[in-house]
C-alpha cells in the first residue's frame, strides 16, 4: 500500500512511526536473528515421527473395531451404508437409462429449466461424454455428483434456513463454516477414509462435506436478503411462521436459493477430481492417473468431460433459476425427448458405439511434447529464474532458520496487521505444525504459497485496475473471469502441466491462473465502488489519473483489495497443495502418498491437518487487516 | 392530557396506557430505575439503550381519523407497531376493541392481526412473487379462505381501490402509487375493524401523494374503518386527522385537534412545527373573536363559531358591520375585516401569534 502512511493513535509520550517501519524493524531483527542462529533449532523432516505413528496405530485400531465398536455399529456403519447405498442406487439408474436414454433426459430437464437452448446443450454435453470415449466414467461422476449434492441440499438448505431466520444460529454456525472454508480439500479426504473406508460412499461424503458450506451460506443468505417490510407485512395480517415461510420467505428467495444450487454442484463437481485419491469412481481417476504420470493425453479429455459436466449443469441450474413457470409446450416437448431417448435406447447398442468416438491421446501428447521443446527455452526461463530467484532462497531461508525465529516473525507480523488474538492464533497453528512433525515440509509448502500469492497479488491487482480503468478492457476480461471462476481447479492443472513438467513450478503456475480470477474481479469492484461522487470531486479539483488512482481510488478500494489478498491467499494454499500430485513436494505430496501407501497413512492424515492449519494461520495474518480503521 | 379530551374512554377502539419500548440491552432495568427519564443521548450514554417509546397514553374512538405525527426516530413507527406486538412493547396496556394485546397469546394475536388490525407499510411490503389478485387476497389466504371465496372478495376491494384490470399484474409492473394502492387493498380485505398507516405516502411523489390522501379520506367516508396514521408530514396529517398526537424523543408533547395544535400550541416545539400553517385555513373565528367595542353596532351578519377564517372572508367582505361569532344561540364575540385580515397576514410567517391566542 503506498497510500500516504497514517501514523497509529499512538499513546502520550511515543514517538510516531509510520506503520511500515514496525514492519521494517521486524525485517531487521528477523535478518539479524537469523545470522546469529541459522542452522540452529531447525526441525528436519523425519518420516517416523511419533504423530505418523500414531494415527498409523489409530488407524489399525479403528480398522479391527470396526464391528465393535459402537459408534461405528449404530452409527457411522449405516451412514456409510446409506451412502453406498444412494450412490450405488444412482448409479444403476442412470447406467440403466442407457446411452441414449440419460441424453434425453438431460435434453429433457434442460428443456423444462431452459427452452430448447438449454436442451440441446445439454443433450450436446452428454453426446460428448461418449464422444470423447469417457460415458461410462461420466456416469458414475455424475452418479457421485448427484448423490452428494442431493445431501448437501436436504441437509444444507433447512440449516440455511434456519441460519438465515435467527442471529443466534448465525453466530453459532459462521466460525464453523469459515473453518471448513479455509480447508483446502484434501485435508478432508484423511479422515474420511478413517471412518468410511476408500471408495464411493466415503467419497460422497467428502465431496457432501466440501460443498455444504456453500450451501448452509447462500441458503441463508437469500432468506436474509428478503425485504423485512414484506415480512412484516405478512406477520402484521395474522400469518404464522410457517405461513411466512412458505409464502413469503421461501418464494422470495427462490432465484438465490437456486444459486445456492447451482453453487453447491460447482463445488461438488471440484471435489469430485479430488476424491479419486480415495477411488472415488469416475473421471477423477483418469485425471488423477494422469497427473502422476505427468501425461496431458490421458488426462485431457477427462479435464474436457469435466469442464462441459460444469458448464451443462451451470447453465442448466441457472435457467432453471431465472424461469418464472414452464408452460405447457415445454412440459410436452420435455416429455417427448426423454421418450425418444428412451426409445432409442431399447434399439441402440448398450455402449457408446465405437466408430463415434474421438481420441486425441496421441495429438495431445505430441503437441505437448511440441510446446515442451519449441518453448522450452522460454518456459525454463521462466522456471529457473523463478526458482533461483525467489523459490530457493525463501525455502532455504525458511527452513534453516531457527523455528522459533520464524515464529516470532509470524507472530509479529500478524500482531502488526491484525491484532492480538489472530497474532495467537496464527502462532497457535505455526507451533501445532512443528508439534506435528512437519515443520520441515511445512515451511516447503509456505514457499510455495508465498510466491504463488506475490505473483497472484501482482497480476490481479495490474488486470482488476486496468479493468477498473477501461470499460473495454473490462468488457473483454469479464467473460473469460467467469469462464474460468466456473471451472473446477484441476482443469488448470493441465496447461501448466503441458508447458513446465511436473515441478513446483507448475503448481504455482496452476495456482496464480486459479486464484487470479476473484483478485481480479474483487479489485476492479472495489475500485468500481467508489462513489462517483467522490471521483468527480477529485477530478473538479485538477487530479491527473495517477493521483485519482493513488490518491484516491486505490485508499478507498483498500478494504476489497484486502479482502481480495485474504480470498487469493486461501485459494492458493488450496490449489498448491493439490501441487503435490505434479511435483510441488511439500505437505501436498504427503497427503497424497498417505492415500497410496497404507504406511505413509498417518503423514498424510497429518499432512492434511497442516495444512488446514497453515491456512489458518495465512488467514489470521491477513484477514484482520480489513478490520482496521480506514484511513 | 389525551384522558380528558376523549372522555367516552368506554367506547374508544383503542386504548394505550403508559407504554414503554426500550431497545437495548437489560431494557427492564433501564425501566425499573430512574434512567428511563433521562434524555436521549445520557441514555445511550449511561445504559446503551434507547427510549423509542416513552410512556405513551391515548385513546381512539371508534370510526375516527387518529394521526401520529413527528420527525424520523420520534419513536412513531415503533409506536404503531407495538399497538399489534409487530415489535414488543416494554411496558404499558395495549386494548383493541376492549382486549388486553399485552397478555394475548400467539394464536390469539395472530387471531387479533387477522380479522381486526390490518396495516400499510411504507415500503408497501408487496410480495413480488405474486400476482396484484394474490397480494391483495394473501391476508384471506393465511386465514384459511378457499381459493373462490377469497378472489371473489380481492375483486371487490380491486375495484373499491380504483385497480381493476391490473388483477393478473406482477408489482413490479406496477407505479409506486397504483403499489401503494396493492397495499391498501390487502389491507382492506380482511375486512379489519382498525387500519394501521405507517408513513404509507411518504415514498410518493406528491402530486400522486394527494391523490391517494384523497383516496384514502373516501375510503373512510365509505368503510368507516377506524384509522390510526402514521406521518412525518405536518400538511397530511392536517388534512386527515381529526385528532392529531405529536411525538418527540418517544412522548407524545400534544395532543389534540388540528385547531388546537396551530391555535394553542404547548410548548416552543409544537409552536416551531405548525408555523409555517396558514393559520386562517386552520382556525376558526371562535380563535379570533373578541368582545364587542361599545360603540359596535352589533347588527352584522352571524356566523358560527366552528367556520374556518377562511370561509368568512365573503360574509366580511359583503358587510362593513362586524361579524357576530355564535355558538348556538350564545353570542361568543365579534370579527371584524381588521381582525381577519390580521389572522391572514399572519399566514405569511410573521411572529405576530401569540397575542391573539391569548384572546382565544
Amino acid at each position: 500500500m503506498s497510500a500516504p502512511a497514517v501514523p497509529v493513535t499512538a499513546p502520550q509520550g511515543t514517538l510516531r512511526l509510520p506503520r511500515w517501519a514496525v514492519l521494517a524493524g521486524i525485517a531487521v531483527l528477523f535478518t539479524v536473528g537469523y545470522l546469529l542462529y541459522r542452522g540452529t533449532g531447525t526441525l528436519p523432516h523425519d518420516d517416523e515421527a511419533a504423530p505418523f505413528l500414531f494415527i498409523n496405530d489409530a488407524r489399525e485400531t479403528i480398522d479391527a473395531g470396526r464391528n465393535e465398536n459402537p459408534l461405528f455399529l449404530y452409527l457411522i456403519n449405516y451412514l456409510r451404508l446409506f451412502t453406498a447405498g444412494l450412490y450405488d442406487l444412482l448409479e444403476v439408474g442412470l447406467t440403466a437409462l442407457g446411452w441414449p436414454g440419460l441424453i434425453g433426459v438431460m435434453g429433457a430437464l434442460g428443456w423444462l429449466a431452459g427452452g430448447w437452448r438449454i436442451a440441446l446443450l445439454a443433450a450436446a454435453g452428454f453426446v460428448s461424454f461418449g464422444v470423447l470415449g469417457l460415458w461410462e466414467a461420466s456416469v458414475l461422476t455424475l452418479a457421485l455428483i448427484v448423490a452428494a449434492v442431493l445431501l448437501a441440499l436436504v441437509v444444507g438448505i433447512p440449516l440455511g434456513i434456519w441460519t438465515g431466520g435467527s442471529a443466534r444460529v448465525r453466530r453459532l454456525i459462521t466460525p464453523v463454516l469459515d473453518v471448513m472454508q479455509i480447508m483446502p480439500t484434501f485435508a478432508y479426504l484423511a479422515p474420511m477414509v478413517l471412518f468410511f473406508q476408500i471408495g464411493p460412499a466415503s467419497a460422497t461424503v467428502a465431496t457432501l462435506i466440501y460443498a455444504l458450506p456453500v450451501t448452509i451460506r447462500i441458503t441463508a443468505l437469500a432468506i436474509e436478503q428478503v425485504s423485512p417490510t414484506a415480512i412484516e407485512a405478512s406477520a402484521s395480517l395474522g400469518a404464522t411462521r410457517r405461513q411466512t415461510l412458505r409464502k413469503v420467505q421461501l418464494p422470495m428467495a427462490r432465484e438465490t436459493i437456486a444459486l445456492a444450487i447451482n453453487q453447491t454442484i460447482m463445488m461438488a463437481l471440484s471435489m469430485v477430481v479430488i476424491a479419486a485419491l480415495i477411488s472415488a469412481p469416475g473421471l477423477g481417476s483418469d485425471i488423477v492417473r494422469g497427473l502422476s504420470r505427468a501425461n496431458v493425453g490421458f488426462m485431457l479429455p477427462a479435464g474436457v468431460a469435466i469442464v462441459i459436466m460444469a458448464i451443462v449443469l451451470d447453465r442448466m441450474t441457472m435457467a432453471a433459476a431465472r424461469r418464472r413457470v414452464s408452460d405447457r409446450v415445454s412440459y410436452v416437448a420435455a416429455g417427448m425427448l426423454a421418450l425418444a431417448g428412451l426409445a432409442l435406447a431399447a434399439v441402440l447398442p448398450a455402449e457408446f458405439p465405437e466408430e463415434w468416438r474421438i481420441s486425441f491421446a496421441g495429438p495431445v501428447n505430441d503437441a505437448v511434447t511440441w510446446a515442451k521443446f519449441s518453448w522450452y527455452d522460454v518456459t525454463t526461463a521462466i522456471k529457473n529464474i523463478s526458482s533461483e530467484a525467489l523459490l530457493n532462497p525463501l525455502q532455504g531461508l525458511l527452513t534453516s532458520a531457527p523455528w522459533w525465529l520464524v515464529a516470532a516473525a509470524v507472530l509479529a507480523v500478524a500482531w502488526w496487521s491484525s491484532g492480538v488474538r489472530p497474532a495467537l492464533t496464527a502462532l497457535g497453528c505455526l507451533v501445532a505444525i512443528a508439534l506435528l512433525g512437519l515443520w520441515e515440509h511445512g515451511m516447503e509448502t509456505l514457499t510455495t504459497v508465498l510466491v504463488a500469492v506475490a505473483l497472484t497479488l501482482l497480476i490481479g491487482l495490474l488486470l482488476g485496475i486496468a479493468a477498473a480503468r477501461s470499460l473495454r478492457f473490462s468488457a473483454v476480461q469479464r467473460p473469460l473471469l467467469d469462464a474460468a471462476q466456473t471451472m473446477p481447479a484441476f482443469v488448470y492443472l493441465l496447461p501448466a502441466l503441458a508447458l513446465f513438467g511436473a515441478t513446483r513450478f507448475t503448481a504455482i503456475f496452476a495456482s496464480v491462473i486459479y486464484a487470479v480470477p476473484p483478485v481480479a474481479r474483487l479489485v476492479e469492484e472495489g475500485i468500481r465502488g467508489v462513489p462517483p461522487t467522490v471521483v468527480e470531486a477529485a477530478v473538479s479539483t485538477g487530479s491527473t489519473s495517477g493521483q485519482l488512482l493513488w490518491k484516491v481510488q486505490l485508499p478507498m478500494a483498500r478494504r476489497a483489495i484486502l479482502l481480495a489478498a485474504n480470498q487469493g491467499i486461501v485459494m492458493t494454499l488450496a490449489m498448491v497443495v493439490v501441487g503435490g500430485l505434479v511435483g510441488a513436494g511439500g505437505l501436498g505430496y504427503d497427503v497424497v502418498s498417505g492415500f497410496v501407501q497404507r504406511t505413509d497413512f498417518g503423514m498424510g492424515f497429518t499432512a492434511g491437518v497442516a495444512t488446514v492449519l497453515l491456512g489458518i494461520m495465512l488467514d489470521r495474518i491477513t484477514q484482520g487487516a480489513d478490520r482496521r480503521p480506514s484511513p | 392530557m389525551a384522558a380528558e379530551r376523549s372522555s367516552a374512554s368506554d367506547g374508544a377502539v383503542i386504548e394505550v396506557a403508559g407504554l414503554w419500548k426500550i431497545f437495548g440491552p437489560r431494557s427492564e432495568r433501564v425501566l425499573a430505575c430512574s434512567d428511563k427519564d433521562l434524555d436521549p443521548a445520557a441514555l445511550r450514554e449511561k445504559t446503551g439503550c434507547t427510549a423509542a417509546v416513552r410512556n405513551v397514553s391515548f385513546q381512539v374512538r371508534p370510526g375516527e381519523v387518529f394521526v401520529v405525527m413527528g420527525l424520523s426516530g420520534s419513536g412513531k413507527s415503533t409506536l404503531v407497531r407495538c399497538l399489534t406486538r409487530l415489535i414488543e412493547p416494554t411496558a404499558g396496556e395495549i386494548r383493541i376493541g376492549g382486549e388486553d394485546v399485552g397478555s394475548a397469546s400467539p394464536a390469539r394475536l395472530r387471531e387479533l392481526r387477522r380479522h381486526q388490525v390490518s396495516m400499510v407499510f411504507q415500503h408497501f411490503g408487496l410480495l413480488p412473487h405474486r400476482r396484484v389478485i394474490d397480494n391483495i387476497a394473501y391476508g384471506l389466504e393465511i386465514q384459511g379462505m378457499a381459493r373462490a371465496d377469497r378472489y371473489r372478495r380481492a375483486r371487490e376491494i380491486l375495484t373499491l381501490v380504483g385497480l381493476d384490470g391490473h388483477a393478473d399484474s406482477y408489482p413490479d409492473q406496477l407505479s409506486g402509487g397504483m403499489r401503494q394502492r396493492v397495499g391498501l387493498a390487502r389491507a382492506l380485505a380482511v375486512d379489519p375493524q382498525v387500519m394501521l398507516f405507517d408513513e404509507p405516502f411518504s415514498a410518493l411523489d406528491p402530486l400522486i401523494r394527494r391523490d391517494m390522501q384523497a383516496e384514502v379520506m373516501r375510503l373512510h367516508r365509505e368503510v368507516g374503518k377506524t384509522m390510526v396514521f402514521i406521518t412525518h408530514d405536518l400538511s397530511e396529517a392536517l388534512k386527515l386527522g381529526e385528532r392529531i398526537a405529536i411525538m418527540r424523543d418517544g412522548s407524545i408533547v400534544q395532543l389534540g385537534t388540528a385547531e388546537e395544535l396551530v391555535g394553542a400550541p404547548v410548548d416552543d416545539y409544537v409552536a416551531d412545527f405548525v408555523r409555517d400553517v396558514p393559520r386562517s385555513h386552520v382556525l376558526s373565528l371562535r380563535w379570533i373573536c373578541r368582545d364587542p367595542e361599545s360603540d359596535e353596532h352589533l347588527d352584522g351578519p352571524v356566523l358560527p363559531a366552528d367556520m374556518i377564517i377562511r370561509d368568512a372572508i365573503p360574509a366580511s367582505t359583503a358587510s362593513a358591520r362586524p361579524i357576530r361569532v355564535v355558538q348556538g344561540d350564545e353570542l361568543v364575540g365579534v370579527v371584524d375585516r381588521v381582525d381577519i385580515l390580521t389572522a391572514m397576514t399572519s399566514d405569511a410567517g410573521a411572529p405576530a401569534v401569540h397575542a391573539e391566542k391569548a384572546s382565544a
